[in-house]
């Protein structure tokens, strides 16, 4: 197992925590999809796998990387790891790269100063990279700042950096979500190609539940800091377990789809709503009073686990819920 | 790019300009008769006596003529005769220049320095080192620069006799002055390097610095340092071109003989030629660092580069 992340929980002063036991696990050569609003710690999930924690925070469970426990390890060991076993690609390429530093810089700066490799070799292997990931004319890109490339192009840098040092797992944290459309496209390709070609882990992020199952091998769909569903794509598609998976994805429109738009009811709860039972309960169209008060566990469904107190019921009557 | 520098340079011209007229016109407006200073002493008043210095000086001419007569002997590098020394004004001017300039000079290496290394301390360390460096710095600017200088010279000239009392002419003579001088300013700009440097560390490319391995110190040098880097050296300029006009008490205090001494003397006396002069220079020394540091800013910041060409 690549990356296992085993009870999780993650607390930073609100009143809940911001993840509460996730368990989550990326293979080589997977794709895995984490999904949900604004505010459901995804992205926290992502930045823990690095160990970049919140202020203060309070951690408990375990983070697995190829075996070792990235929540423990020792400061040297942990920045070797984040040089060359994981790498992140993040939201706004625009914000992740220093402007006033050329892209050159950016590039072999992993490279020199945390892997140590001499400055011309890093400086061929950043112009390689460029050229991997379908920029041309790379030596004139090096020496360009930030500000000169779109956004589009700044993304493929990032990619670039993040395969830089050949790292085992990528973790893209909603990498395309700032790009325009086509872009948005050409990076999710480029993406899919490098994964492919080097037999990568991925954990993509993204609040899109129709790209993440598009895209991915299985999909975790987080709600409040809890993972609610953990299926295989397809399945998780076509036949949604979790009430708030079913309602994310009665809130995306489609052509032809005949059914109205039906956006959840009420809104993704603050780290200061205190969620004594299941968090979906107050907005979920069928909870009953003792979800309120139950804990959510996963229960085993078709595929994989969901957290619901009502799917037995539901197995029985064989009726979506 | 050419058409810039000339904008640049044009503008330059008209705020000099406009200076000029301001200084000349404020001479011009200041109570008191220079003819009383000129003629020596009221024993020589007789009325013949002023319309002859009156004359001679060409103050009986409308303002206009006088203002035009100053400008142009000062573009043609005259700037007149001192009232009170009967000195060519460029020669006292360049017997002082070199104090001052030496002054200003060590004073603004050492806030550099001092205030860039504090700030950094600071915003690194955070907790009680930055509370510590906040109230110090706050402390130091508060005392004014008379009691600080009368606190210097008692400690380190008097008691320890590590450094001269007064005078000047020397490195070590300059030293207690240029702290003097160089307290407030380490406060003000070691907030501002905290300051910027706490707000660099908040950006998104540190945390994707950390998040590639960097080391912890190569990440304050590399990118938190280098982005506070902007805002630290315009404050450091407009320091150090402030000082340049405000080294007056400084300069009385430990008796230096410098621009600024020479100023407090010749508006004391309406020793209008050199007043002028000296308010030229200073204004002219301000434009000029501010000038540097703005020309510095694109080395700095490659994206006022793009802006500069478009311009």
């Amino acid at each position: 197992m690549l990356l296992s992340v085993e009870d999780l929980t993650l607390e930073a002063g609100g009143r809940r925590p911001i993840l509460r036991d996730v368990a989550l696990q990326v293979r080589r050569g997977e794709i895995v999809g984490l999904v949900g609003e604004s505010g459901s710690g995804k992205s926290t999930i992502a930045r823990a796998v690095l160990r970049l924690l919140p202020q203060g925070a309070r951690v408990s469970g375990r983070v697995l990387v190829g075996g070792e426990d990235v929540l423990t390890m020792d400061d040297a060991r942990l920045r070797a790891l984040r040089a060359s076993d994981v790498s992140m690609i993040y939201q706004d390429p625009r914000s992740s790269l220093n402007p006033v530093r050329r892209i050159g810089d950016f590039l072999t700066e992993r490279m020199i100063l945390t892997l140590g490799r001499p400055a011309a070799e890093a400086r061929s292997r950043a112009a390689e990279l460029l050229a991997a990931v379908g920029m041309r004319d790379p030596e004139r890109r090096l020496r360009q700042y930030p500000h000169e490339l779109s956004g589009g192009m700044l993304q493929r840098v990032v990619i670039a950096a993040a395969l830089a040092a050949d790292p085992a797992l990528i973790l893209a944290d909603e990498a395309t979500s700032a790009l325009d459309v086509t872009t948005q496209a050409e990076t999710l390709a480029l993406l899919r190609t490098v994964q492919a070609e080097r037999g990568l882990g991925m954990l993509f992020i993204t609040h899109d539940l129709h790209l993440a199952s598009a895209f991915c091998d299985r999909v975790h769909v987080l709600y409040a800091g809890t993972v609610v569903e953990s299926r295989p794509a397809a399945d998780l598609f076509a036949d949604p377990r979790h009430p708030y998976t079913a309602g994310l994805l009665g809130c995306t429109p489609e052509l032809g789809d005949p059914r109205p738009l039906r956006p959840i009811p009420g809104r993704p709860p603050s780290l200061d709503d205190l969620l004594p039972g299941c968090p979906f309960s107050p907005r979920c169209p069928h909870a009953e009073a003792e979800c309120e008060t139950w804990a959510p566990r996963p229960v085993a469904v078709e595929g994989g686990v969901a957290a619901c107190r009502l799917i037995p019921v539901a197995v029985q009557e064989r009726s979506p819920v | 790019m050419a058409l810039r520098v000339a904008r640049k340079l044009a503008g330059l011209v008209a705020t000099l300009l406009a200076t000029s007229f301001i200084i000349f016109g404020a001479a011009y407006a200041a109570p008191g008769d220079p003819v009383t200073f000129l003629a020596g002493g009221k024993e020589n008043l007789t009325p013949e006596y002023l319309a002859a210095v009156r004359a001679q000086y060409h103050l009986d001419d409308p303002f206009s003529v006088q203002y035009g007569r100053w400008l142009w002997d000062a573009l043609n590098g005259d700037l007149g005769r001192s009232f009170q020394y009967n000195d060519e004004v460029l020669d006292l001017l360049a017997a002082r220049l070199p104090t001052t300039l030496g002054l200003v000079a060590y004073a603004t290496v050492l806030f550099v320095v001092i205030g860039v290394a504090l700030g950094v301390l600071a915003a690194v360390r955070g907790g009680r080192t930055d509370s510590t460096v906040v109230a110090g710095t706050t402390f130091a600017t508060s005392v004014p620069p008379f009691v600080a200088a009368t606190a210097l010279i008692s400690v380190f000239g008097v008691q320890l006799g590590w450094f001269p009392v007064a005078g000047g002419g020397s490195f070590t003579h300059l030293t207690l002055p240029a702290i003097t001088l160089a307290l407030g300013a380490v406060a003000i700009i070691s907030r501002v390097t905290r300051q910027a440097m706490v707000e660099q560390r908040e950006l998104d490319h540190v945390t994707v610095a950390r998040a590639s391995g960097l080391a912890e110190r190569l990440i304050v040098v590399r990118h938190v340092f280098r982005g506070a880097l902007g805002p630290v050296v315009t404050m450091c300029g407009l320091v150090s071109a402030g000082m340049l006009a405000g080294t007056v008490t400084v300069e009385t205090v430990f008796g230096l003989s410098g621009i600024g001494s020479l100023l407090v003397g010749a508006i004391n006396t309406h020793d209008f030629p050199v007043t002028q002069a000296v308010l030229l220079l200073m204004v002219v020394a301000y434009i000029t660092v501010t000038t540097l540091v703005e020309l510095a800013q694109p080395l700095i910041d490659p994206r006022a580069r793009i802006e500069r060409s478009r311009a």
